[in-house]
């Protein structure tokens, strides 16, 4: 059994609630270790070798190599540990964040510039026909 | 005996500590941010409060999933800067006060609010960019600092109601110190922003003006949005706005604004940082300038 949380309605974003830690623990545990110059180095010098150390499933593996952000989030990836992965490439919050729109860094950073996404039209996946 | 004299609500965009960090503050992007950012300074340098309590978040940095603790007090004599992914930033380490920290525990206990008492605590851009932002880059903090972190990482965050009754018994524990002190307490983080998924970058300039005005007007009608709002008006890491009202609960019933900011955008952000006084502060410090 599962229950429908009402956040599940809003587009585009994957809340992390408990189900998802769940099935994200070893992700971000991996992603934790990246706290460490010493551990980015290793990861960086032989991705899969370093990921194979924690018992992820290989799904969320192959997202990390493909560094296929909502990919991530949907396994369980909380964003604040995948932006681990984005400063070990040397990105930012912001870098990590335009990926995941779908835009340019440059189309990203102009709209926050313009003031940022409206909430109108993006409240509900409803209104927007998704559900 | 001690007083919470004052509150300050600050973003705690990381962006904002690495502009620091690596001199852009001058930068067209930057600059106004920067100068909203004066007159908080200004009036800190004034109060010279003898201890900050930082209610803050921590970002995956001190706590992994390991543990997930709803309410943490820093008890250490220091709190060494995180190593966030980019290496620690540059500032000084923070300095903590054991003593009052372990009283505020024990006092927040009894009144029913389960603290997790933290002795060793790597502090990350969460608290360091508020001390940034107020206190500039001495080389030594002016002020000891109690952290308080709360989880708004894992759903769900504790509910605003939750947070302001704290902030109204830390009032009560902070008052219950026989020491004269000057505490100033922040409320970081928010305000409107998603950094995850194909909405980020929302902003929503109505909501946060809304927040402002209501932590003076009508505080008790903030304390009852419920987090669905916070996450689908305000975006999902809007949710850090409860932390705010743990520092308006702190600040007794009246509360007078002394200075407001608003600015879009620092990286994702909506930044917001307002200054209320309490009452008593306040109308003591109006007195002292009629004088």
């Amino acid at each position: 059994m599962t229950k429908i949380e009402a956040y599940e309605d809003i587009p585009g974003t994957t809340v992390f609630d408990a189900q998802r830690a769940r099935k994200g623990y070893h992700l971000n545990q991996f992603l934790y270790s990246l706290m460490s110059a010493a551990n980015r180095k290793e990861f960086l010098s032989g991705e899969y070798a370093y990921l194979k150390k924690f018992p992820m499933t290989e799904d969320q593996r192959q997202a990390v190599m493909k560094r296929d952000w909502n990919t991530l989030l949907a396994l369980g990836g909380v964003s604040y540990a995948l932006a681990k992965l984005a400063f070990t490439d040397e990105h930012s919050y912001q870098y990590m964040a335009a990926e995941m729109t779908g835009m340019s860094q440059q189309q990203y950073m102009d709209m926050m510039i313009a003031g940022g996404r409206s909430v109108e039209g993006w409240r509900s996946k409803k209104d927007r026909g998704e559900a | 005996m001690a007083r919470i004299i004052a509150g300050v609500g600050t973003s705690h965009t990381p962006a904002i500590g690495a502009a620091v960090d690596n001199g852009k503050t001058a930068e067209p992007y930057w600059a106004p941010l920067f100068k909203g950012y004066e007159p908080a300074k200004k009036w800190i340098a004034e109060v010279k409060p003898d201890v900050v309590i930082m209610v803050y978040n921590d970002h995956v940095n001190a706590f992994d999933f390991k543990i997930i603790p709803t309410f943490a007090i820093g008890c250490g004599d220091e709190f060494p800067i995180a190593d966030e992914g980019w290496g620690a930033r540059p500032v000084p380490v923070v300095k903590g006060y054991p003593e009052l920290a372990s009283h505020l525990v024990q006092s927040l206990v009894l009144d029913e609010f389960d603290i997790t008492i933290v002795n060793e605590l790597q502090v990350d851009h969460g608290l360091t960019v508020p001390m940034t932002l107020l206190f500039d880059s001495p080389k030594a903090w002016p002020v000891r600092v109690i952290p308080l972190a709360v989880n708004v990482i894992q759903y769900p965050a504790p509910t605003g109601n939750r947070c302001y009754n704290l902030g109204k018994a830390i009032k009560k524990a902070v008052e219950s110190w026989d020491e004269d002190l000057k505490v100033v307490i922040f409320g970081t983080g928010g305000m409107s922003h998603q950094i995850q998924g194909p909405r980020a970058g929302l902003i929503n300039k109505e909501f946060d003006k809304r927040f402002l005005d209501g932590l003076t007007k009508d505080p008790e009608a903030l304390v009852r949005i419920q987090p669905l709002e916070y996450l689908r008006e305000a975006g999902n890491e809007a949710i850090e706005l409860v932390m705010w009202l743990i520092m308006r609960g702190a600040l007794g019933d009246k509360a007078e604004e002394v200075y407001r900011f608003y600015h879009v955008p620092a990286s994702s952000t909506g930044v917001g940082n307002i200054i209320l006084e309490t009452k008593e502060f306040h109308d003591q410090r109006k007195g002292k300038a009629a004088a």
